[in-house]
């Protein structure tokens, strides 16, 4: 049996600029199932971002309840947090953030150096990753040597190459033409079917409509959910540990 | 593993910025280089002395009237060769003591003419130090009983008067009074600072009509064994003491000069090492400095390697890693540097140098060392960064 993977209650994020308090993160919750299929949408600076990476444990909620792999961050260390990104949690940035003097396949194996694996296994795995998104005659060239699709599929191989249970994508096809977009996100979907949890942002209504269901945000809350599972019994799940830790 | 990578990320960061990373090492290299050498001046120099002293012979016992005490007036003698008389009695063994009494004096042989120390001295010489002939013979006891006008010439007065003709059986004289050279020593060079060659020995006896005087500055005993030196020494110093109540007299060993010329060239290096340990400091500032430069540029990369699972220890150590090695690798150039500096001195100048293990093995600690103190700061910053915070950076 497997939980949510995801269960936030209540949470909120107010970032302090220079003694001013902005509310990015009014009171959210929201539980994303082992299996989700779930897109964000919302008008610029709704939150949509920083929703994802609390999501993604690269944020810590300002209050509120957050589990991820039904661990509570907030009991969780700066290391322990590293280590639930590392084995939990696939993120592809909005931006791809590749390392720009390495080659893809060593992009694609940086995941798998700070989870302790063998070089020799590293770069047979980033391999396959990549010929998985279909940039296995790529292996070798550097970011600036791909086109933005490529790039962009580097960075879900590298989110993916840990073996994930969720996926985590901010405005994976924002830089892409239709085409790429669309096989980019066949790519998720096939994930998806898989058993990973795929969570993404996105302006595309297309895009949008494609996923299990939609939330949409404005101005630090969900202010629409379609297509929602019940979230009181999902609550009721979170409580029991959804996974043997360490 | 995950030191392996950060090994492999400090060495790409390093080789990505090789000018700048050769610049800051400068400081490194510097200091090291020069504590390198420093000691290896030191040690070289420390070590002459001590072949010197054990070179004037084994067991030796030097008395001299005055305290044995640095600043110390210096008191002038009041022994004569009655002194020395009763110094034998107590010895036991006319051939263990040995007398001098020295003058600056101008030396001519024909037109040439040579700056040497004379030094009076009793036939004993040779077997109280360890004094080599080069040709001729030495002072005998006949010689110094009859004051006979003799002299045995130091190499370097030697070839200054003669060049290279043969000095044995010529005429010299001694503040115009005529001698006959009858012998030569062997080159000896330098020792503390003092030109051994220029020395010129005729008998105690002739030495004293010439300067117009019956003392002597002072004497040396070889005694049979070291164990009975110190108690050698307490009953000569009560002999002479008793027949000169109103002056002080010191016996030193060939180990009490050992002592204090040892202590006094300890002090000497370990201040200029210290002084050249500055600069290590400075150049540990500067790495400190470039390493903060190095994590504010690459605060993007810090950002997603934490992101994908990175530690804040794993960034630490890649930082911490990447200051060591550039102080390290700067270290080792700083010693190649030291060593060649220390060797070209040993060739070109008079001054030795003798390189030591040990001085290598600090060198090389220190400047790791450095590299950890300088490299903390800047590694926990990296480690702590926030990933979010760190990707927005451009
Ligand atoms: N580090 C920060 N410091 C201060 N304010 C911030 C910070 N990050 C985000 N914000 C603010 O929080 C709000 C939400 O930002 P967020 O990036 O989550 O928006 P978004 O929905 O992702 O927008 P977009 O669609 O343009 O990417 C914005 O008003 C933004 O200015
Ligand atoms: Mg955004």
């Amino acid at each position: 049996m497997t939980g949510p993977a995801i269960v936030a209650v209540d949470v909120t994020r107010t970032y302090q600029l220079d003694g001013v308090s902005v509310e990015a993160l009014r009171g959210v919750s929201l539980t994303v199932a082992a299996d989700d299929y779930l897109a964000i949408v919302g008008t610029s600076g709704s939150g949509k971002s920083t929703l994802m990476h609390l999501l993604g444990a690269l944020d810590r909620p300002t209050s509120g309840t957050l589990l991820i792999g039904g661990r509570d961050v907030s009991t969780l260390s700066p290391a322990e947090m590293a280590r639930l990104r590392n084995e939990t949690i696939g993120f592809v940035f909005q931006s791809f953030h590749l390392l720009a003097r390495t080659t893809a396949r060593d992009n694609v194996a940086l995941p798998l150096v700070y989870r302790g694996v063998g070089r020799r296994e590293r770069r047979a795995r980033a391999a396959e990753m990549l010929t998985r998104v279909g940039l296995g005659h790529r292996l070798d060239h550097r970011p600036n040597q791909m086109s933005g699709g490529e790039q962009q599929r580097v960075a879900i191989a590298r989110a993916l190459v840990t073996g994930p249970s969720v996926l985590l994508a901010d405005e994976p096809t924002g830089n892409l033409d239709s085409a790429t977009g669309d096989s980019v996100l066949a790519l998720l979907e096939s994930l998806n079917a898989d058993g990973v949890a795929v969570v993404l942002v996105t302006h595309d209504r297309d895009v949008a409509a494609r996923a299990h269901r939609q939330i949409v945000m404005r101005d630090g809350l969900i202010v629409d959910t379609s297509a929602v599972a019940a979230t009181p019994s999902a609550e009721a799940e979170a409580t029991s540990p959804a996974e043997g830790a360490e | 593993m995950r030191l392996a990578e950060a090994w492999r990320v400090a060495v790409d960061a390093l080789r990505a910025n090789r000018l700048r990373s050769v610049l800051t090492m400068l400081g490194v290299i510097i200091g090291v280089g020069a504590v390198v050498a420093l000691v290896s001046i030191g040690t070289g120099t420390k070590h002459l002395i001590e072949q010197q002293v054990e070179g004037l012979g084994s067991n030796l016992l030097i008395v001299v009237p005055g305290r044995l005490d640095p600043g110390a007036a210096p008191t002038s003698s009041p022994l004569t060769m009655d002194d020395v008389d009763a110094v034998t009695r107590v010895v036991g063994d006319r051939s263990r003591v040995a007398v001098t009494i020295s003058s600056g004096e101008t030396i001519r042989a024909g037109s040439r003419s040579a700056f040497a120390s004379m030094q009076g001295v009793l036939e004993t010489t040779p077997s109280v130090f360890v004094r080599h002939l080069d040709r001729g013979t030495y002072l005998t006891r006949t010689d110094v009983t009859t004051g006979r006008r003799v002299a045995v010439l130091g190499a370097g007065i030697a070839r200054q008067l003669f060049g290279d003709r043969d000095p044995i059986g010529r005429q010299i004289t001694i503040g115009g009074v005529r001698f006959r050279v009858i012998g030569t020593f062997e080159q000896l060079g330098q020792s503390l600072g003092v030109d051994r060659d220029s020395e010129v020995h005729i008998p105690v006896t002739a030495a004293q009509r010439l300067l117009g005087t019956d003392r002597i500055d002072g004497l040396a005993i070889r005694a049979p064994d070291r164990d009975t030196i110190d108690q050698l020494g307490a009953s000569v110093v009560a002999t002479l003491v008793k027949r000169h109540p109103d002056t002080d007299f010191s016996a030193v060993t060939q180990e009490q000069i050992l002592g204090v010329l040892g202590d006094i060239l300890g002090v000497l290096t370990g201040v200029l090492a210290a002084i050249a340990g500055i600069s290590l400091l400075v150049g540990g500032v500067g790495v400190s400095n470039i390493m903060l430069v190095s994590v504010r540029e690459r605060t993007k990369e810090i950002g997603l390697r934490k992101a994908v699972g990175a530690r804040p220890r794993d960034i630490g150590i890649q930082f911490l890693l990447e200051a060591v090695l550039l102080t390290t690798i700067g270290g080792v150039l700083g010693m190649a540097l030291g060593i060649s500096a220390a060797v070209l001195v040993d060739r070109l100048t008079p001054v030795p140098a003798a390189i030591t293990w040990w001085s290598l093995a600090l060198a090389f600690g220190v400047s790791a060392a450095v590299g950890i103190i300088f490299g903390v700061i800047p590694a926990q910053r990296a480690g702590r960064l926030d990933p979010v915070v760190a990707l927005r950076t451009e």
